[in-house]
């Protein structure tokens, strides 16, 4: 406790707006994420079978995810959606 | 050209209700044709709060199962010339309409009125869904609090993914002197949290309170900031270019604090 009253004193940061303001927004992102677990898995299922037909791809260690590492453009952000497909074989035989 | 607009928020307590009589009266008041709708079946209180309770004989209810015509159902409120308000069913559940049902009545609605204001109730069920049904655009209200921004959030997410597209936020009961000693999320927080325009700050004020006992909506006495505040977004919701109000002539520390949150002229 006696580190919190140091802290509310000097530190701004600390101020229980700015901690607020920080719960929030980490919980938000899980709750955005939480949203589309579902969609993922459907979206995983699709990409495997479209690129199986291709190439051999290792569907055990195929990684999908929507970060929170956002880009922009145009000023706009939005979140990536990004996904590890290893590959086993790239010659699949016909 | 008539709009929809759905006030809703998610969480409960926060304020739909008030809005949807201030807004609604204040756009009456600025001569527009506007019909409340209270679309918490089960638990109507926008009647209450308009001062309306002892004057209805039809609800929606009766409207969609045919009992009566719309035009039956609608209360014209005697103090606003164009305000009128069609009342929730006390006595059903949120199950009594479906989305579809809802849709046609905004409709139909919409040829008599320039604004239908729908007042949607908290969750995410089946009143929710059947509220915004038949919505052009949505003002989702929010306090400064973790849980209403929480929910606010969401609220966004399932507006956006039934179509609504317009969204615009409105931050209710800010007390500034709060966000002054920074124990209150500032409305550059919440909107940068919640990533959507702001069309209104409308602070924490005990005038709503008294209005509210007395079954008057705030907008009719002008002096009051959250009266202000609420004539701002109806003027917003029209259109119009109105600058954010400074909140903080209630603390009279104006100047310094206009400086230190930018907030002056937004």
């Amino acid at each position: 406790m006696g580190v919190m009253d140091f802290n509310s004193l000097f530190g701004k940061r600390n101020k229980s707006s700015s901690v607020a303001k920080d719960r929030l927004k980490l919980v938000l992102i899980h709750d955005r994420m939480n949203c589309s677990t579902e969609l993922l898995e459907m979206m995983r299922a699709d990409i495997v079978a479209v690129i199986s037909k291709y190439v051999d791809i290792d569907t055990d260690d195929f990684n999908i995810e929507i970060s929170n590492r956002q880009y922009e453009e145009g000023g706009k952000k939005a979140p990536v959606l990004s996904a590890n497909i290893p590959i086993k074989n790239l010659k699949k035989v016909k | 050209m008539s709009e929809v607009i759905v006030i809703t928020s998610g969480k409960g307590g926060v304020g739909k209700t008030t809005t949807s009589a201030n807004v609604g009266t204040a756009l009456a008041l600025a001569g527009k044709q506007v019909v409340l709708v209270d679309a918490d079946i089960g638990l109507r209180n926008l009647d209450v709060v308009m001062g309306l309770e002892n004057r209805i004989v039809y609800d929606l209810v009766d409207v969609v199962e045919g009992r009566c015509r719309l035009k039956q159902a609608l209360i014209k409120d005697k103090r606003f010339e164009g305000l009128f308000l069609l009342p929730a069913a006390q006595t059903r559940d949120k199950n009594a309409v479906s989305p579809e049902q809802m849709k046609k009545l905004c409709d139909s609605l919409k040829e008599d009125f320039d604004y239908i204001l729908l007042d949607c109730p908290a969750g995410i069920e089946q009143g929710f869904k059947n509220a915004i049904a038949g919505a052009d655009r949505a003002l989702v209200i929010t306090t400064p609090e973790v849980s209403a921004v929480r929910d606010a959030d969401r609220i966004i997410g399932l507006l956006e993914s039934h179509g609504v597209s317009t969204i615009h936020l409105i931050i209710n009961r800010v007390r500034m002197n709060m966000v002054k000693r920074g124990d209150m999320m500032a409305m550059e927080d919440v909107v940068e949290i919640l990533a959507i325009d702001l069309i209104g700050v409308v602070p924490d004020d005990e005038n709503i309170v008294v209005t509210t006992n007395k079954g008057e909506p705030a907008v009719i006495e002008g002096s009051s900031l959250a009266s202000k505040a609420f004539r701002n977004i109806a003027d917003r919701v029209q259109g119009l270019e109105r600058p954010f109000l400074d909140l903080n002539i209630s603390t009279g520390l104006v100047g310094k604090i206009k400086k230190v949150f930018g907030f002056g002229n937004q």
